[in-house]
């Protein structure tokens, strides 16, 4: 799996991504800078990390979202290949369109660096299909806007839809205001487009790959991309 | 001509402001008990080149579409003036 993990002036969890997914795979995992205009040929999945790219100015992920990259990002997406956007990865995808939403600041107004739990709402997309539906992940946050918003109306299609893959929960998987560390509506950690190949989350996968971290449960989301992509390219 | 744009960014109704919120009830906290809401928001200058105050709109306006302002959770205003008359 050719992984290329984008980093923009401010990104700072690039590196973990590359190490998560060669430690994971052992398959290749390289940098891009976010002024090339091309993606090293053979990529196959495309990774926007977290981190406060330009500061967090204006609107989180607002100006990355206009990098020179972002043109072969989406051309990638348009492909039907597997995009991720994780944390200011996944702002950065709200803002470009990619993704429906925007993420404001945290219920609380705090910046919140814990754990959390979240359930895997569907088990068929290519970053998920090796967890079991409805199964628990212990997995990090680390966010000041990470409230996932949508205006009533689209957060209903949104739902008709099942675009939703990640739910914040207990650790039994009860879904419930309680739960939801930052007040994202109807709990909401991560959301897919309608073909399914673009997906944003909060949560931090490349900071739970290995127990030493605490969990390993994000690894299988490399694993599924992996897999996912032995398939659907035939390898 | 040089024109300075003023552009006025606030949450739009509906839009859950926490910010807006936090200040409100800290206004309360000391005293301003008559106050009905709080939005917060932001205020960006642009001084621009345009031939006239309609294409500075019209530059200002195109500058809110494309990365000023996110039209899902904000609504904007803009005034201009001319600068060094």
């Amino acid at each position: 799996m050719k992984t290329s993990v984008v980093v923009f002036p401010g990104s700072n969890c690039d590196l973990d991504v590359v190490h998560a997914v060669r430690a994971t795979l052992q398959t290749e995992a390289s940098l891009v800078w976010h002024e090339d205009s091309e993606l090293p040929e053979g990529t196959e999945l495309v990774v926007l990390p977290g981190g406060f790219s330009y500061g967090d100015y204006l609107r989180c992920g607002a100006m990355a979202a206009k990098s020179r990259i972002i043109g072969a990002v989406r051309k990638h997406a348009e492909r039907g290949l597997p995009l991720l956007g994780i944390c200011n990865g996944f702002q950065v995808l709200t803002e470009t369109g990619l993704l429906p939403g925007a993420l404001l600041a945290n219920r609380s107004l705090s910046f919140i660096c814990d754990y959390c739990h979240v359930r895997v709402e569907r088990n068929d997309t290519p970053f998920t299909c090796m967890y079991g539906k409805g199964q628990v992940l212990r997995i990090p946050i680390a966010h000041y806007e990470g409230l996932y918003f949508l205006p009533a109306a689209d957060l209903d299609a949104l739902e008709r839809e099942g675009r939703v893959v990640f739910r914040y929960c207990s650790p039994e998987g009860d879904v419930d205001e309680r739960f939801s560390p930052n007040g994202s509506l109807n709990g909401i950690a991560g959301v897919t487009n309608t073909r399914g190949n673009v997906l944003g989350m909060m949560p931090h996968p490349e900071r739970a790959g290995e127990s030493l971290l605490g969990s390993s449960d994000g690894a299988v989301l490399w694993r599924s991309l992996h897999k996912w992509l032995e398939g659907s390219l035939g390898k | 001509m040089t024109f300075l744009v003023k552009i006025l960014i606030f949450p739009k109704e509906g839009v859950l402001d926490t910010q807006g919120k936090a200040v409100a009830r800290s206004l309360k906290r000391i005293g301003f008990e008559a106050l009905n809401d709080v939005r917060v928001g932001k205020y960006i200058q642009v001084w621009l080149e345009a031939g006239n105050e309609a294409e500075a709109i019209a530059k200002a306006g195109s500058m809110c579409g494309e990365l000023l302002v996110n039209n899902l959770i904000e609504d904007h205003r803009i005034e201009v003036e001319r600068c060094g008359l």
